[in-house]
């Protein structure tokens, strides 16, 4: 419809984080701009990290500890919105280690379900493993590489739809192909008249011989 | 182009459908069945010959059945519907016909008791039931009444044709409860307005016309089957126990009621309880007998008789059982003795029971009985006068809830000894010695084995029996002989040898709430001799979460000397850690409703083991109600901390299951060749659960079913996918790197079965070790469907050794099948179109319907009753899965999903394999001779 309206069915959530020694405490990483509809998208602004969060988060890698993310459940469908109401968060975590010997590299994913309801998040960092690797540049530390997607359910293949109509396809070529429409017998005529004969043959015998040739004769036969 | 094609499907024919079935002489050689009935609620025994053998059963479970008296097995059974539906209301049993109402009055059947046979069936109108009896006349039995809530049926006997039908007069005050026939053509029915007055209307046999109708006060009585019986000529005898005294009330005559206080009789009730009668009725043409049975406490009954409305003391019994008698077929109970019965001491413990006596009179007049108890425990026994027990059904093992396949100690000496080893050992020369003195035993027990194998072999084959009791359970060579622990519903335990279906040992917990959930783990092993192997059973009240631990030995059943810990809170979740204490039992970690871990065996080294490991240490929780799955780390201080969560809006969908992997599953190949020689690696990630959601709108056009798979460590979505126009119930299998689910298509109106695998790709990411916090890229998913021609009851997954043998979907069909369905039908790799790579691949053309192969039956005639759940356990073959389905019967087989590769066949030719090997081994030898000689001729030359 309305190219306006679509751009303005969009709504912001903040997505937070967490890398504390002991009780998570969650702080502004950035916000999330979701765009609600047929076809909902995502964006991202965030804040760099600070001096202080930098020498924080290393920290916390040091020990092996989590680097937590949270985003508020919401839905994405327009209509729901107005029942829209912030009754709790989804989190996900990575390891800290992770997140600094990836310079921030990570990869964040929302899924919603059927209805359009965010039910989980996730988060993985590019490359996953700790190494322990050190990571002298502090710049490194600075800004956020992030590859955000959001994801619903796919349709799993109940559909033996596709199937029966490639089988269409497939008799309907073979319709256009007056190569295939031979009947059986014009195709194996060559196997069958020998076959055939054969068997007339050992008939005769058998009416002639008769008794204990004639079975033997049969046997052969068949 | 279909000369190839028809090449190609008789290659797929040879290829892949080898006849697998069993043959003639092998039936019952690897299996066999066991059939139950479940907990009796109606028992008669027949009694038209005196040589009749059969008792009629019908059950809680819905199972009408007779069993012979003198052996305990099956003549016949017949299996209702599960639920309410098949519920059975009532039995009546006149000479050869057995009359049941079933379904809250909705059906009327009677069959022939000889065979088993129907011979009609009648569906009542609605309307709850209350009550049936037969009705006699002029000594016959010709019809039987039906008393439902507001109307009366009377139907014939012989065919099931309605007689007559009557409204029941003021059905909206009185609760009419009762209905009674003293066999002078006319009918009793039996109304209640509670504390205020008991409605008695007489209807005529013949027409059905009220003949009579009366009110008598009783302001006291609430419910007429509890504390009233008719006795003698139609007098109907109520106990009141907050005045303590009898009340009677002759049917026929009387308007009041004539109070007889026990105290005038010189009776006195224990405290606290309710006083209750029995009286019999020996044939419903005839009144019932004058002498009736007074409860007055849980152990105390007494004979009396009503003569003339006076209350005659007859005999005394006390104390006799705790117990409820149910009499049959009896023209005189004053000469009953009820403490010849003895059940008590017959069956050596103390229980709660229901006695269904059969008393009769020997050709010497004197009185014998057959008695068949049912105790608390579901156990069926037979008893024959004086306290023999002819035969006991365990009755508990129709309802087998969850169940573990153990393996059998090395020999049963070794076992034996196992408790004296129990105790840690400290010093070096201690454990010396018990190391020598554990090896001398075992030379002992080895010496002892090769002399009875010697003397075996010198005895004629037919003689040697082959009996399997607890003394001498011995692992055999294939590991093909396992003790099954079964858990029941009534809390029993049970060890069955699963080569033979003996019981070996039984183990009642007499303190298993109602409505609890079990979870079985195997601790610890035979394998690590000689501590004892040692199984918890995790016994839950769904209510309260509150939790107890039964530590036993599997092997022996007996209860374990370590004392489990006390659970005061109750517990969320239970894990099986792959770590081990010093003793070699694995832990067990129980999370409590305060998110705090506690840790059994909780020993020093466990918790230390437990410090070291607690940052790897994840684990889940799924609340289906709130639709919440979390996930949670292990702290150092045996705290934890929520690391993830998923919330699944319970407005659009609900879990419905949550399927993990088996722990004790070996994949053998990482990944499958392709056609073109590449590999295609598999995701096999061990923490991977299956979450199946079922749509709260169920509508058939907007119903649904979800399937999301999700990291338990790290709450990763690892694929999610909606099942549109289907609906539960949903069989989940999860396994290697594939998830295979069955549902119904309600757009199609059929079964559909789907299966999901996961796989890297061309290259692994980390092909030493899978860690879920190191698998950054997700995997590729593959789905197909397929349409199954029937619906099912369960399904599992064959499991063998080392994972190498193919694996088979071993399906329970309704019909009472087992299906072991190949996996390869089940593949989202099977093509639309056929090309020269797929075919070098193997794989199975894509067809949308899956057919159901007879051959692929493994219990072939042997259907199993309502089959609920299927067990598969790896055997020391790796060809060989042994298998177990359980329900109302247990059935236990061996399965062979790639043929027994690793097996010689039973006609194998010994003979001339050694022979070819001799000859050969002889002409190299005189070849090599002549050679010699030629060469040396040749040397000469």
């Amino acid at each position: 419809g309305d190219p306006l309206e679509a751009e303005l069915s969009g709504f912001s959530v903040p997505l937070e984080h967490s890398f504390e020694l002991d009780v998570a405490k969650f702080q502004s990483r950035g916000s999330l701009l979701l765009k609600t509809g047929r076809e909902p998208s995502v964006s991202l602004t965030q804040n760099q990290l600070s001096e202080d969060d930098r020498s924080k988060l290393k920290e916390v890698a040091a020990v092996d500890g989590l680097y937590r993310i949270r985003v508020p459940r919401v839905s994405l469908q327009a209509d729901r919105q107005t029942e829209w109401q912030m009754d709790g968060y989804l989190t996900a975590f990575v390891r800290a280690c992770a997140m600094v010997e990836s310079h921030l590299s990570d990869v964040i994913t929302l899924h919603t379900d059927v209805s359009g309801y965010l039910i989980g998040v996730s988060i993985v960092t590019l490359p996953g493993a700790c190494r322990g690797a050190e990571v002298e540049d502090e710049v490194d530390l600075e800004v956020y590489n992030t590859t955000l997607s959001i994801m619903a359910p796919v349709n799993a293949p109940p559909e033996t739809a596709l199937f029966l109509e490639r089988m269409e396809q497939e008799s309907e070529k073979k319709g256009k192909n007056p190569q295939e429409q031979k009947s059986f017998f014009a195709k194996y005529w060559m196997y069958i008249v020998p076959l055939v004969l054969f068997l007339m043959m050992s008939g005769a015998q058998d009416q002639s011989g008769g008794g204990a040739g004639g079975g033997a004769a049969n046997g052969g036969g068949r | 182009a279909m000369a190839k094609l028809i090449l190609l499907l008789l290659k797929l024919c040879i290829l892949f459908f080898v006849v697998d079935a069993v043959f003639e002489d092998q039936v019952g050689k690897f299996d066999w069945r066991q059939q139950y009935v479940g907990k009796v609620r109606f028992s008669h025994f027949d009694t038209q010959l005196q040589s009749s053998k059969k008792v009629l059963v019908a059950t809680e479970s819905n199972v009408f059945a007779a069993l012979n008296s003198r052996t305990g097995e099956l003549f016949w059974r017949h299996v209702d519907k599960i639920g309410p539906e098949g519920n059975i209301d009532a039995l009546l049993h006149h000479a050869q016909d057995a009359v049941l109402v079933v379904g809250n009055g909705r059906m009327l059947r009677s069959w022939d008791v000889n065979v088993g046979g129907l011979n009609w069936e009648m569906l009542l109108d609605t309307g709850s039931f209350r009550s049936a009896c037969l009705v006699g006349q002029q000594g016959t039995v010709k019809h039987v009444a039906v008393l439902k809530k507001t109307v009366i049926s009377v139907h014939y006997l012989s065919n099931g044709h309605q007689k007559w039908v009557e409204n029941l007069p003021e059905s909206e005050t009185v609760d009419y409860q009762t209905v009674y026939s003293g066999g002078n053509g006319q009918v009793f029915v039996l109304g209640i307005v509670p504390h205020s007055h008991i409605t008695i209307v007489v209807y005529s046999m013949e027409d059905g016309e009220i003949i009579k109708q009366v009110s008598v006060e009783a302001p006291w009585l609430s419910n007429i089957p509890a504390s009233c019986a008719v006795v003698g000529q139609g007098t109907l005898m109520c106990v009141d126990s907050t005045t303590m005294s009898l009340n009677t009330l002759d049917l026929h005559q009387q308007l009041q009621m004539t109070q007889i206080p026990l105290q005038s009789l010189g009776l006195e009730v224990d405290p606290d309880f309710h006083p209750s009668l029995v009286s019999h009725q020996p044939n419903p043409a005839q009144k019932p007998l004058s002498e009736f049975f007074l409860q007055l406490g849980p152990e105390r009954y007494l004979l009396l008789q009503l003569n003339n409305g006076q209350i005659v003391t007859l005999r005394d019994f006390k104390p006799v059982c705790n117990c409820f008698f149910i009499f049959h077929f009896l023209k005189d109970l004053s000469q009953i003795n009820l403490a010849q019965l003895q059940p008590k001491a017959t069956l050596g413990r103390e229980v709660k029971l229901t006695l269904h006596v059969q008393a009769f009179l020997k050709k010497d007049d004197s009185v014998g009985y057959r008695v068949m108890v049912q105790t608390e425990d579901h156990t069926l026994t037979f008893i024959q006068q004086p306290g023999r027990v002819m035969w006991t059904r365990e009755e508990a093992l129709s309802d087998v809830v969850t169940m573990e396949m153990v393996d059998l100690p090395l020999t049963g000496t070794q076992a034996e000894l196992e408790g004296e080893f129990g105790k840690k050992a400290d010093g070096l020369l201690p454990m010396v010695l018990k190391r020598l003195s554990s090896q001398l035993i075992m030379l002992q027990a080895w010496i002892a084995h090769l002399w009875k194998l010697f003397y075996d072999a010198r005895k004629p084959r037919s003689q040697v029996k082959n009996e399997v009791s607890i003394e001498n359970l011995s692992r055999d060579e294939f590991n093909l002989q396992k003790m099954m622990v079964m858990v029941t519903s009534s809390g029993k335990l049970f060890g069955i040898d699963s080569k033979t279906g003996g019981i070996l040992w039984k183990h009642y917990l007499d303190n298993v709430p109602k409505n609890a959930a079990f979870k079985l783990m195997v601790q610890r092993t035979t394998a690590h001799f000689p501590h004892p192997p040692q199984c918890t059973l995790l016994i839950k009240d769904k209510d309260t979460g509150l939790a107890t631990l039964h530590v036993f030995n599997p092997i022996f059943g007996r209860k374990s000397q370590v004392t489990p810990p006390a659970l005061p809170q109750p517990i969320l979740q239970s894990l099986l850690l792959p770590l081990m204490d010093q003793d070699y039992a694995k832990v067990l970690l129980l999370v409590d409703n305060q998110y705090k871990v506690s840790a059994f065996p909780s020993t020093k080294n466990v918790l230390q083991q437990l410090q070291e490991t607690a940052s790897s240490i994840f684990f889940f929780l799924v609340d289906s109600s709130q639709g919440r799955l979390s996930g949670y780390r292990l702290r150092t201080d045996l705290s934890t901390e929520q690391v993830w969560e998923v919330v699944i809006p319970t407005e659009v969908q609900k879990i419905v299951s949550v399927k993990g992997k088996r722990p004790n599953e070996h994949v053998h190949s990482q990944g499958r060749v392709m056609g073109d020689r590449s590999v295609l690696y598999k995701y096999l990630n061990p923490n991977l659960l299956a979450v199946v959601t079922e749509s709260t709108d169920v509508h058939q056009e907007r119903s649904f079913i979800g399937i999301l798979l999700i990291d338990g460590v790290t709450g990763r979505i690892i694929h999610e996918a909606v099942q549109r126009k289907a609906r539960g119930p949903v069989h989940v299998v999860h396994s290697e790197n594939w998830v295979v689910y069955e549902y119904w298509s309600t757009k199609s109106r059929r079964n559909e079965f789907s299966v999901i695998e996961l796989y890297e790709g061309m290259e692994l990411y980390n092909s030493t070790v899978f860690s879920s916090l190191d698998r950054p890229h997700a995997p590729q998913v593959l789905q197909q469907s397929y349409i199954f021609p029937s619906s099912i009851s369960t399904m599992e997954a064959t499991l063998t050794e080392k994972g190498i043998t193919s694996r088979h979907l071993l399906i329970g069909l309704p019909s009472g099948g087992i299906l072991s369905l190949p996996k390869m039908f089940l593949d989202p790799r099977r093509p639309e179109i056929i090309s020269e790579q797929s075919r070098e691949e193997n794989l199975i053309p894509y067809s949308p319907e899956l057919i159901i192969r007879t051959e692929w039956f493994i219990n072939y005639n042997q259907t199993v009753g309502r089959v609920r759940g299927i067990h598969t356990a790896p055997s020391g073959l790796e060809s060989t899965c042994l298998v177990v389905a359980y329900g109302l019967d247990i059935y236990q087989t061996r399965v062979y999903p790639s043929k027994q590769f690793d097996v010689l066949k039973d006609d194998y030719d010994y003979m001339l394999i050694s022979s070819v090997l001799f000859a050969l081994f002889f002409a190299t030898m005189i070849s090599k001779r002549l050679a010699e000689v030629k060469l040396l001729n040749r040397a000469w030359r």
